[in-house]
Parts: C-alpha cells; sequence; structure tokens
C-alpha cells in the first residue's frame, strides 16, 4: 500500500518543528516592529492593524493560485498516479482553507481600518469589494468540498478551484471599471500610497512572518489531510479481507 | 454523425422532454412572476419612476437568475432517471456534445421566460426605457448565456451531492458575478441613458467566450467523476 510512512506518524519531523519555532521568532519580532513603529499622524495607534492587514490581504492572493496549481496537477496525476494525485489534492484543500481563513482576517482588519479611518465598517469600493468575492469563492469551494459525494470530491473541487482561479481576474477587472464609473466618495487615495520609511521595516518583517506562518499552516494542514487519506483507504481496504489489521497498524 | 447533429440530437430531446411536461418553463415563469411582486412589495416602483429605472434592470435579471436556478437542477434530474447517465458515459458522443445540447435547451427556455416576463415588468413597474432599447436584444442573450452555461455545468457537478438544490446557488452566484453584474450595469444603462452599455457588452462576451470554452473542456471530467 502506501509507502511513504514515517515509522512514529504522531510527532512532527525535527526540520518542522525547528521552522515552527523560528516562525514563532519572527512572528515576535513583527508584533515588536509593528508596535515600536511611530505614532501614525492622524489615526495614532489605531493605524497599527495595517501591519497585520497588509500581509494578510497580499498573501490571500497568492494562495488561490497555490490551490489551481494543485488543482491542476491533480487532474494531471488522477488516471496517471493515483498516489501523487491524493497528494496534489489534499495540498488545495490545505491552501483553500488557508486561503479563507488569511482572506477572513484580511477583511476583518479591513474593516478595523476602515472604521478607524473613514468612519464606516464597509464601503463597496473595488477593492473590497472584489476582495469580498474571492472570499466568497472560496468559502464555496470548502462548502462544495463539504457537500459532495465522497468519491467525488476530489475532481468537482479541483474543477470549481479551476474555475474560481479563472474568475477572480476577472471580477478584479470588471469591478474596477464598475467603481471608475461611479467613483466613491469615502474611498480617497490609497491606504498605503506613500507610508513613512520608518515604517518599512515593520511591514517587511510581518510581511515574512505572516507568509511563513501561513506555509506552515499549509504544512500542517496538508500533513492531516494526508493522514486523513490514508486513514480512509485503510478503513477501505479492511472491508476487503485480512490485511485490515496490518493496514490499520501502519497508519495509526 | 458529426459534433453539430449530437448537439442538436441532444438540444431535440431536451425540447421534446420539454414540450410534453412543460415543467421548467411553468415553474421558472410562475416562480418570476412572483419574485417581480415580492419586490415590489420592498418599493414602490410606480411612485418613484427614476429610481424605478435604476434599479429595474437589476431586478429583472436577479428575478430571472433565481428562476433559472429553480430549472437548472431538473434538467439533470431528468437524465439520472432509469440510470440514463451512465448509458451517456458510455456512449461514443462526445460529452460535451450533451452539455453543449442541454445548455442549449436551458437557454431557449430562459429567453423564454425573459420574452414573456419583460412587458409584463413594464407594466407592473410602469417603466419608461430612456436608452435605446434595441440594445436589450444583445445584452439579455448574452448575460443569459453567461449565467445559464455556468449553470448547467454547475448543476451537472452537484448532480450526485448530498444535497443539490443548496449547492447549486452556492457556487454559482460567486462565479457568475462579474456576470451578473456585467448584465445589471447593461441593462441599466439602456434603461436610464445615463451611460453607454458597450464596455459591459464587451465584458460579457468576453465572460462567454472564456467560460465557455472551460465548461466545454471541463465537461468530460465532470461526467466521469469516479
Amino acid at each position: 500500500m502506501v509507502t511513504n510512512i514515517r515509522k512514529s506518524p504522531g510527532t512532527m519531523p525535527k526540520w518542522a518543528l525547528a521552522y515552527f519555532g523560528l516562525t514563532l521568532v519572527v512572528l515576535a519580532y513583527g508584533f515588536y516592529a509593528a508596535m515600536v513603529a511611530p505614532k501614525e499622524a492622524t489615526m495614532g495607534n489605531l493605524y497599527r492593524v495595517f501591519f497585520y492587514h497588509l500581509p494578510h490581504t497580499i498573501l490571500s492572493f497568492v494562495f488561490p493560485y497555490l490551490n489551481c496549481g494543485a488543482s491542476f496537477l491533480y487532474l494531471y496525476w488522477r488516471n496517471r498516479n493515483v498516489e501523487r494525485a491524493a497528494a496534489a489534492d489534499a495540498f488545495a484543500l490545505a491552501s483553500a482553507e488557508i486561503t479563507v481563513l488569511y482572506a477572513s482576517i484580511g477583511l476583518a482588519t479591513g474593516m478595523l481600518w476602515g472604521r478607524a479611518a473613514w468612519g464606516i465598517w464597509w464601503a463597496w469600493d473595488a477593492r473590497m469589494t472584489t476582495y469580498l468575492l474571492l472570499w466568497l469563492l472560496y468559502v464555496s469551494y470548502l462548502l462544495v468540498r463539504r457537500f459532495s459525494a465522497t468519491g467525488q470530491t476530489a475532481v468537482i473541487s479541483a474543477v470549481l478551484a479551476i474555475f474560481a482561479a479563472i474568475d477572480v481576474p476577472i471580477c478584479f477587472m470588471s469591478i474596477r471599471w464598475w467603481r471608475t464609473q461611479h467613483p466613491s466618495a469615502v474611498f480617497g487615495g490609497g491606504d498605503n500610497s506613500g507610508i513613512d520609511p520608518s515604517m518599512v521595516p515593520a511591514v517587511l518583517w510581518n510581511m515574512l512572518a505572516w507568509a511563513m506562518w501561513g506555509a506552515f499552516l499549509i504544512g500542517m494542514r496538508y500533513a492531516i489531510e494526508r493522514r486523513r487519506q490514508r486513514q480512509s483507504n485503510a478503513h477501505a481496504l479492511g472491508f476487503l479481507g485480512d490485511e485490515t489489521p496490518q493496514a490499520f497498524q501502519e497508519v495509526r | 454523425m458529426n459534433y453539430a447533429q449530437h448537439v442538436l440530437t441532444h438540444l431535440r430531446k431536451d425540447l421534446r422532454l420539454e414540450w410534453r411536461t412543460k415543467d421548467s418553463i411553468n415553474g421558472m415563469l410562475f416562480f418570476a412572476l412572483l419574485v417581480v411582486v415580492v419586490l415590489a412589495m420592498a418599493f414602490d416602483p410606480a411612485s418613484y419612476p427614476t429610481m424605478t429605472r435604476q434599479i429595474s434592470g437589476g431586478l429583472l435579471c436577479v428575478a430571472v437568475l433565481f428562476a433559472a436556478m429553480t430549472a437548472l437542477n431538473q434538467s439533470w434530474a431528468r437524465e439520472t432517471h432509469n440510470n440514463v447517465l451512465d448509458a451517456h458515459r458510455l456512449s461514443a458522443a462526445p460529452a460535451s456534445a450533451l452539455f453543449v445540447g442541454k445548455a442549449l435547451a436551458n437557454f431557449l427556455f430562459v429567453m423564454a421566460v425573459e420574452i414573456v416576463l419583460a412587458p409584463i415588468f413594464t407594466v407592473f413597474y410602469n417603466l419608461h426605457p430612456l436608452g435605446q432599447t434595441w440594445k436589450l436584444l444583445f445584452i439579455l442573450p448574452l448575460g443569459t448565456w453567461a449565467l445559464v452555461v455556468n449553470g448547467t455545468f454547475f448543476a451537472a457537478l452537484s448532480l450526485r451531492s448530498r444535497n443539490r438544490e443548496t449547492l447549486l446557488p452556492l457556487v454559482l452566484l460567486p462565479i457568475s458575478m462579474p456576470a451578473l453584474l456585467a448584465m445589471i450595469q447593461a441593462s441599466t444603462a439602456v434603461l436610464t441613458g445615463e451611460f453607454e452599455p458597450t464596455l459591459w457588452i464587451k465584458v460579457l462576451v468576453a465572460y462567454v467566450i472564456v467560460f465557455t470554452t472551460a465548461c466545454v473542456l471541463l465537461f468530460q471530467t465532470i461526467l466521469s467523476a469516479d
């Protein structure tokens, strides 16, 4: 059956632990850098949410393309290499979940920022609307994974992931045209148009920290999904005959 | 048989089935009518002609979209009786011909509903369009095809899922948001006459080309997804 099982699957490998430790250190330093950055002139300390908002939003436009790439690989390997196809599917699921997580954090911090900067929680301006649609697309992707019939989940969600990835640039362009036609009164200038140079280190450190953290979460989720796949394979084999106990032992 | 003949055969079969039962069209028509009435509860269309012009395009598109969704699930449910779908999989005919045939049939049904609904809508909402109304002859079919082609595809995708009635709107609405936006903007442009619908017609054309291609290419994968 599956060959690439580690001897003690209950623990993380050493390099993953080391990476996790490093990520925590960078996150802590990012937090420190964000907190000691100079106070902003008009918004005061409230602007510090920006250091969390920017990395999360940028990264949540990166992860969907990991998801789309993994889905293409899944469709390519589906009838060629079952094991790799399963791995690609697990990766697609992991990246979609982290996309939704990061986009949710991006939306929430963006609303906090909007409330502080413009006095309203939400404006239907181009960026926010596009971003909300991105979030909706990947939430619907996760719902489809949950609802679809067992044997078909991977195929259906791979196809949907490709549709979603095609849709993101179309959404982006059409909403930009929409909002240039009816300019919104609330939104004046880009939110990071010309930040003070003293804030740049904090932005970069947080960018790195949250990218590392996102990669860690995707890896973790991937490992969990792979284990679930192995377990359900072993479970399915269990209905076939005697090899159950051994196959099941192997993956537990 | 060549590809066009396969498509035509599927289309003819779907039209014949619909002609005998008239389930989809009757259901859609009445549902769309109900949506129009319900929306008239939300605001008073007769007393505010300017506002009515501004939002009527959107309301009509939304009514049509909701109505189409009720019929799209049914269109594949027909194929599941007596395992017809398995026969389709075994058949030597190209799978995408089945899809194109069904999408065309659904397109014709929804267009029929729109043709009936548009005059009713104009009368009920006391609508006086200010732009060039003939442009709706491009906008409505393009927008309808954009919604129906994706809708037919996703209805097939959610065919064997646990709760397919719920799943279809959940998938279809986010994906077709740009098409819906373009259709609404273009028809609002025509009704109010305040701006040109050209840009939005272009968006619709691009959307239709991209997603029709994607659907045709990926349908085989969906049909044999086990």
